[in-house]
C-alpha cells in the first residue's frame, strides 16, 4: 500500500515523516510518497527523502495519508473512497471536525486518543510532543528571563539560582523540571497525584504535596479536583506565586477545559521580571490572562508566555519523534509486514485511535482501564515483606551450648588419640572458615577448584594403606587402594592444572 | 629421626602450606601465588608419604602405586587442559565424586585391613570400637558424595533431567537413611562384618543419589559447594581414621570452604540451607501466576545498537543463559567496542548466577574481559538507577522485581539486581517461558525493559555488525553531500 506525507500548512512546523522513517516504513511493506517541500520547515529536504526511498508527489492519493494537525474540509474531500487518515484530531473537542470525516467512505485514527497503557506508549503521540514541548517551555521562559537559571558566586558578586514552579507533573512537566534543574534552577513542583512525588525528586525537582483526599488515577492521566483540593492548591500557589521567578503550567484534563491554576490577583504579586509559561493556553489556559499564542505582558511586569506550539518550536526533534509514534503505529497495523493494514477493533490500542471507521463513527471508545497503575505503584518495599521473626538469642545460647557439651563429652570419653584429633579438626574448622571468607568473590571457582585439588590428600591415606599393608599379603586392600590412588591423582593434578588455567586467564588493565 | 617423624613434620609443612595456598585466593593479585603454596604443599605431603610407604611395601604395591600416580596425573593434566570453562561446573563435579570414591575405598581399606584381618594387634578394646566407627562414618561419607557428585555432574551436563525429582515423602526417605546409618553402625561397632559394611554403603549410595536428584538445576550452585564440602568431610573422617593429622586439617580446610559458599549462596537466594536441601522450589510458584502483567515490547539487534550507541554508561548482568549459548566472547567483544567509544561498561554478578561460585566471572576471564570492570551485586546495585542502558543476558531470577516488590512471591526477599532502575533495560532471552523458580518476572513487562529474541550469542553478534556498519553508512552519505571529501 502507499502512505502519503502531507505538506501542513504554513504555520504547522512538523511533518508527519521524516528521511528515517520513511526508511522504516518502507521496511514494513509500504511504499512512500512525500508532497513537495513537505519536511523543509523541519529541515529535511525533497532531496533526503528521495534518498530515503520516497518518491515526491501527491499524498492525498496515497491509501493511508500522514498528516500532523487535523485535515481542513477541503483535505477531505481530496482523500480517496477507502482511505485511511493518520493524523492529531482531538476528537472530544472536534464533534464537527468527526462528523465531516464520517461523512466520507475512509477511516480515521486519532493519534492524540491513544489509550495509556505500557504497550501503546511507543506510540502516544500526546507523551511524545509533552516531552517536547516542556522542554521548550523551559527555553521559552529563559529566553525571556533577565537573568541566570543557575546561581553562581562570582568576584563580582553571588548570583542566587532562579527559583521554578512546574504545576502539574505530567509528561510535559517532568520534562521541564528536568530542563530547568538541569540549567540549575531551584525546581519545585506540584501534582494532584501524590503518586508522582518520586518521579520528580527524580529529576531534581521538589514536590509540593497537597494535603487533601484525592482519588488515584486509574487511566494514567489526571482528573478533575476535588473543591477541598482546590482550596489548599490555591494557598499553595499564592504563596509560590510570590516567591518564585517561573512558572510553567501544564495541568490539562483530557476533553475539558483546561483548569485555572493562578488567578491574576496572584500573578499580581509576582516579581517583576517574572515569567508564566502557560502550555494549556490553547485549551484555554492555565493562567488567568494568558493569551493561546500570544506573549502578554502585565502591569507589573510579568511575561505570560502563551504558545501553543511549543513542541513545533523544535521542529525536527518533534518530526522525528511524530513519526517514530507514526512508525510504531503502522508496526501494530502490519503484523505481516507485508505492506497491508489489518485493523483489529478487538484490540483496545486500535479501537482508542480509531474514531471513524468507513464512514462509520466509533467515538468515543468504551473505557481502558490501565492496568499497569496499580501494580506500578507498590508500596515501599520494606514494609512489604514480613520480617522472619529472628530466634530468641536463648535458642542460639542453647544450640551452642549443647554442641560444647557434645564436644566436650566426646573429647572426654574417647580414648587418645581422638580429643587430639578432635583439637586439629577443629583449629582447622576455625581457620578455614576465616581463611574462606576473605576469598574474594570473582575467585570462588578457582577456590572450588583449589579445594578440590587438595582435598586429593586423601591419597595419602590411601598410600599409606597400600604401604602398611604391601608388607602383608591382602590383595584386596592393595587393589583397592591402587584404585584410591588413581583417582585422587586424578584430582589434585587436574585440579591446580584447572586452576591455574583459570587464573592465567584475570586480566586487568 | 625416624621415617614416620620427617614425614609428620612434612604434614605440619604441607597443612601451613594448604592455609596459605587458601588465603592467597583472596585477591587476584596473590592468586597465582596461592597455587604455587598449594603445588608446594602437595608436593611435600606426597614426596613424605611416598616415602614412608616405600619403606618396607612389596616391590608390587610400589609398581602399583607409581602406575597409579603417573596413570591419574595424566589423564587429570589432560581433562584440565581440555576442558571448556563453561563445562567447569560439570568437571567439578565430577572430581568430587573421585574423591567420595576414594574416601569410600579408603574406609573399605581401613576394614580389610584392621576388622576382616584378625591377625592385627594395634587396636584394642575401646580403641577398636571407634575404629570400627570411623569405618562407617568415612565410608557413608565418601559413598554419599559419590553418588551426590555422580548425579549433579549429569544434572550440569544435562544429560540428566535438571528438574527436581519427586519422590513422596522426599524428606522422610532422607531422614530415614541418616536413621539407618546409625542403627548400622551401632550394629556394626558391635560386631562388624562385611554384610553390614555393604549395607552402609548401599544406604549412602542411595542417599547421595535421592539427596541431588531431588534438588533442581538452578539450586546448583548450593549443591556443587555442598558436595565440595562432603568430600573435604570425607578426608577429615579418613584422617581419624589412619590416625593422620594432615588428612583431618585439609578435610577440614575443603570442608569449611564448601560449607562457607554453600552459605553464601543460600544468602543470595534469601534461603535457608536446609530448603535447599528439602529441594522442590518454586512447586507452589501457582496461584500468583495469573496476574496480568500487560504486554512485552520487543526490539530489533539494531535498535539495541542504537541505544547503546547513545548511552554513556552501561550494565551488563549475565546469567546461565550466557554459558548456554556460550555468548561471553561476543559479549567481551561488545565490551571492547563500547569501550573504545567511551561508554563505561561494566558488569554486574549475582551471587547465584550460574551453576557454579564464580562462573560468570571466570566465563568473562576467560574472554578476556578485564576483571576490574566485573563487580559484584552489592557494588553495582547502586548504580543501576544511573545506568542509560543494562543488558540482560540470560539472566531471569537474579533480576526479578518481584522479589523486593511481591511479598507472596517464592523468591520474595531474594536479593536481586535492581536492573529496572536503569534508564532502559534490554532482555536478551529465548522466550518468554519462566525461570527456573518458575515466577513470571515483572520486569519483562516494565515500561523500560524490551526484549531481544533469540539465542544469546547470535543477538550480541548482531549487536556488534549493527554497531559497526551504521556509522559507515553516515559517513557514506557525508560524502555524497560534500564531493571534496
Amino acid at each position: 500500500m502507499l502512505i502519503g506525507v502531507v505538506n501542513e500548512s504554513q504555520d504547522e512546523t512538523r511533518v508527519a515523516a521524516t528521511p528515517k522513517t520513511a526508511r522504516q516504513l518502507q521496511g514494513l511493506g509500504y511504499d512512500v510518497v512525500v508532497e513537495a517541500g513537505a519536511g523543509e520547515r523541519s529541515s529535511f529536504t525533497d532531496d533526503a527523502y528521495a534518498e530515503a526511498g520516497a518518491t515526491i508527489g501527491d499524498p492525498w492519493a496515497a491509501d493511508v495519508v500522514f498528516k500532523v494537525n487535523a485535515p481542513t474540509t477541503e483535505e477531505i474531500a481530496r482523500l480517496h473512497d477507502g482511505a485511511i487518515l493518520v493524523s492529531l484530531l482531538a476528537p472530544a473537542l472536534n464533534p464537527e471536525l468527526l462528523d465531516a470525516l464520517a461523512a466520507r467512505p475512509i477511516t480515521a485514527l486519532a493519534m492524540d486518543a491513544v489509550p495509556r497503557i505500557s504497550r501503546a506508549q511507543s506510540l502516544d503521540v500526546l507523551s511524545s510532543m509533552a516531552n517536547i514541548a516542556g522542554y521548550r517551555a523551559v527555553v521559552e521562559a529563559a529566553h525571556v528571563f533577565g537573568r541566570f537559571f543557575t546561581g553562581q558566586v562570582t568576584a563580582a558578586g553571588k548570583v542566587p539560582p532562579a527559583k521554578v514552579l512546574v504545576a502539574g507533573a505530567g509528561v510535559a512537566g517532568l520534562a521541564a523540571i528536568g530542563a530547568a534543574s538541569s540549567l540549575g534552577a531551584i525546581v519545585r513542583a506540584t501534582d494532584p497525584r501524590p503518586e508522582v512525588a518520586d518521579q520528580v525528586r527524580s529529576l531534581g525537582g521538589e514536590f509540593l504535596a497537597v494535603e487533601a483526599e484525592q482519588k488515584a488515577s486509574s487511566d494514567g492521566y489526571a482528573r478533575a479536583t476535588s473543591e477541598d483540593y482546590d482550596r489548599r492548591a490555591a494557598e499553595i500557589y499564592s504563596e509560590q506565586a510570590a516567591d518564585v521567578d517561573i512558572v510553567i503550567t501544564t495541568a490539562l484534563i483530557p476533553g475539558r477545559p483546561a483548569p485555572k491554576l493562578l488567578s491574576a490577583e496572584q500573578v499580581a504579586t509576582m516579581k517583576p521580571g517574572s515569567v508564566i509559561v502557560d502550555m494549556a493556553a490553547a485549551q484555554g489556559g492555565n493562567v488567568e490572562g494568558s493569551v493561546a499564542g500570544e506573549v502578554v505582558t502585565t502591569g507589573n511586569g510579568v511575561t505570560i508566555i502563551g504558545y501553543t506550539d511549543l513542541a513545533g518550536r523544535l521542529p525536527a526533534q518533534a518530526s522525528q519523534l511524530y513519526g517514530t509514534n507514526l512508525v510504531n503505529l503502522m508496526k501494530l497495523l502490519t503484523p505481516d509486514k507485508d505492506g497491508k493494514v489489518v485493523l483489529d477493533l478487538d484490540d483496545v490500542v486500535q479501537r482508542g485511535i480509531t474514531v471513524v471507521r468507513d464512514g462509520e463513527k466509533l467515538w468515543p471508545p468504551p473505557p481502558v482501564q490501565v492496568s499497569a497503575t496499580p501494580a506500578a505503584a507498590p508500596g515501599p518495599a520494606a514494609e512489604l515483606k514480613p520480617a522472619k521473626a529472628p530466634r530468641p538469642a536463648w535458642v542460639k545460647f542453647a544450640a551452642v551450648g549443647v554442641g560444647i557439651v557434645v564436644l566436650w563429652l566426646i573429647s572426654a570419653l574417647a580414648p587418645p588419640p581422638i580429643p587430639e584429633h578432635f583439637t586439629v579438626l577443629m583449629l582447622a574448622v576455625v581457620i578455614g572458615y576465616y581463611v574462606i571468607g576473605k576469598v574474594h568473590h570473582a575467585l570462588h571457582t578457582p577456590l572450588m577448584s583449589v579445594t578440590n585439588a587438595i582435598s586429593g590428600i586423601i591419597v595419602v591415606g590411601a598410600m599409606l594403606q597400600i604401604g602398611i599393608q604391601g608388607s602383608g599379603d591382602d590383595t584386596v586392600v592393595i587393589v583397592l587402594s591402587a584404585v584410591a590412588i588413581l583417582l585422587a591423582s586424578i584430582n589434585i593434578f587436574g585440579g591446580f592444572a584447572v586452576t591455574r588455567r583459570m587464573l592465567s586467564m584475570f586480566t586487568r588493565e | 629421626m625416624s621415617t614416620h617423624s620427617v614425614a609428620d613434620a612434612a604434614y605440619i609443612v604441607a597443612a601451613l602450606l594448604f592455609v596459605l595456598s587458601l588465603a592467597g585466593l583472596s585477591k587476584h593479585e596473590t592468586a597465582k601465588q596461592g597455587i604455587v603454596f598449594g603445588i608446594s604443599g602437595m608436593v611435600i605431603a606426597l614426596a613424605a608419604t611416598i616415602g614412608v610407604a616405600t619403606e618396607h611395601a612389596r616391590t608390587v604395591a610400589v609398581v602399583l602405586l607409581v602406575v597409579a600416580i603417573v596413570v591419574g596425573a595424566g589423564i587429570g593434566l589432560w581433562r584440565a587442559r581440555v576442558v571448556e570453562m563453561t563445562g567447569m561446573p560439570e568437571l567439578i563435579a565430577l572430581l568430587h565424586s573421585f574423591v567420595g570414591l576414594a574416601a569410600a575405598l579408603v574406609g573399605w581399606d581401613g576394614y580389610y585391613s584392621v576388622e576382616h584381618n584378625s591377625g592385627q594387634r594395634e587396636f584394642a578394646g575401646s580403641l577398636l570400637r571407634i575404629h570400627h566407627a570411623e569405618v562407617f562414618i568415612g565410608v557413608f561419607i565418601g559413598a554419599v558424595t559419590l553418588t551426590g557428585s555422580i548425579v549433579a555432574n549429569l544434572k550440569l551436563s544435562a544429560r540428566i533431567n535438571s528438574s527436581p525429582l519427586m519422590l513422596p515423602g522426599k524428606n522422610y526417605i532422607n531422614l530415614g537413611a541418616l536413621a539407618a546409618f546409625v542403627v548400622l553402625t551401632v550394629f556394626f561397632v558391635h560386631s562388624p562384618n562385611l554384610p553390614l559394611l555393604i549395607a552402609v554403603t548401599a544406604v549412602a549410595l542411595a542417599l547421595g543419589w535421592h539427596l541431588v536428584a531431588s534438588i533442581g538445576g538452578g539450586d546448583m550452585p548450593v549443591v556443587v559447594s555442598m558436595l565440595n564440602s562432603y568430600s573435604g568431610w570425607a578426608a577429615a573422617a579418613s584422617g581419624f581414621l589412619l590416625d593422620n593429622n594432615l588428612l583431618i586439617v585439609t578435610g577440614a580446610l575443603v570442608g569449611s570452604s564448601g560449607a562457607y559458599l554453600s552459605y553464601i549462596m543460600c544468602q543470595a537466594m534469601n534461603r535457608s540451607f536446609i530448603s535447599v536441601i528439602a529441594g522442590g522450589f518454586g512447586v507452589e510458584a501457582g496461584p500468583a501466576d495469573d496476574t496480568d502483567y500487560g504486554e512485552h515490547r520487543e526490539i530489533d539487534a539494531v535498535g539495541a545498537a542504537e541505544l547503546l550507541r547513545d548511552a554513556s554508561s552501561v550494565v551488563i548482568t549475565p546469567g546461565y543463559g550466557m554459558a548456554v549459548a556460550q555468548a561471553q566472547y561476543p559479549v567481551a567483544e561488545l565490551t571492547k567496542k563500547l569501550r573504545e567509544r567511551g561508554v563505561d561498561v561494566r558488569f554486574g554478578i549475582h551471587p547465584v548466577a550460574g551453576r557454579l561460585p564464580g562462573h560468570m566471572n571466570v566465563l568473562l576471564a576467560e574472554a578476556k574481559v578485564p576483571y576490574d570492570i566485573v563487580l559484584e551485586m552489592d557494588e553495582i546495585n547502586d548504580d543501576l538507577a544511573d545506568t542509560d542502558v543494562v543488558l540482560v543476558i540470560g539472566a531471569n531470577d537474579t533480576v526479578n522485581p518481584a522479589a523486593t516488590e511481591d511479598p507472596d512471591s517464592p523468591i520474595a526477599g531474594m536479593p536481586v539486581l535492581r536492573v529496572w532502575e536503569a534508564r532502559d533495560v534490554i532482555v536478551f532471552k529465548r522466550s518468554m517461558a519462566v525461570g527456573y523458580a518458575g515466577v513470571q518476572n515483572p520486569l519483562f513487562f516494565r515500561d523500560n525493559s524490551q526484549m531481544l529474541f533469540g539465542d544469546a550469542k547470535a543477538r550480541v553478534e548482531d549487536i556488534l555488525v549493527a554497531l559497526s556498519t551504521q556509522p559507515d553508512q553516515l559517513r557514506g552519505r557525508g560524502r555524497t553531500l560534500d564531493p571534496v571529501g
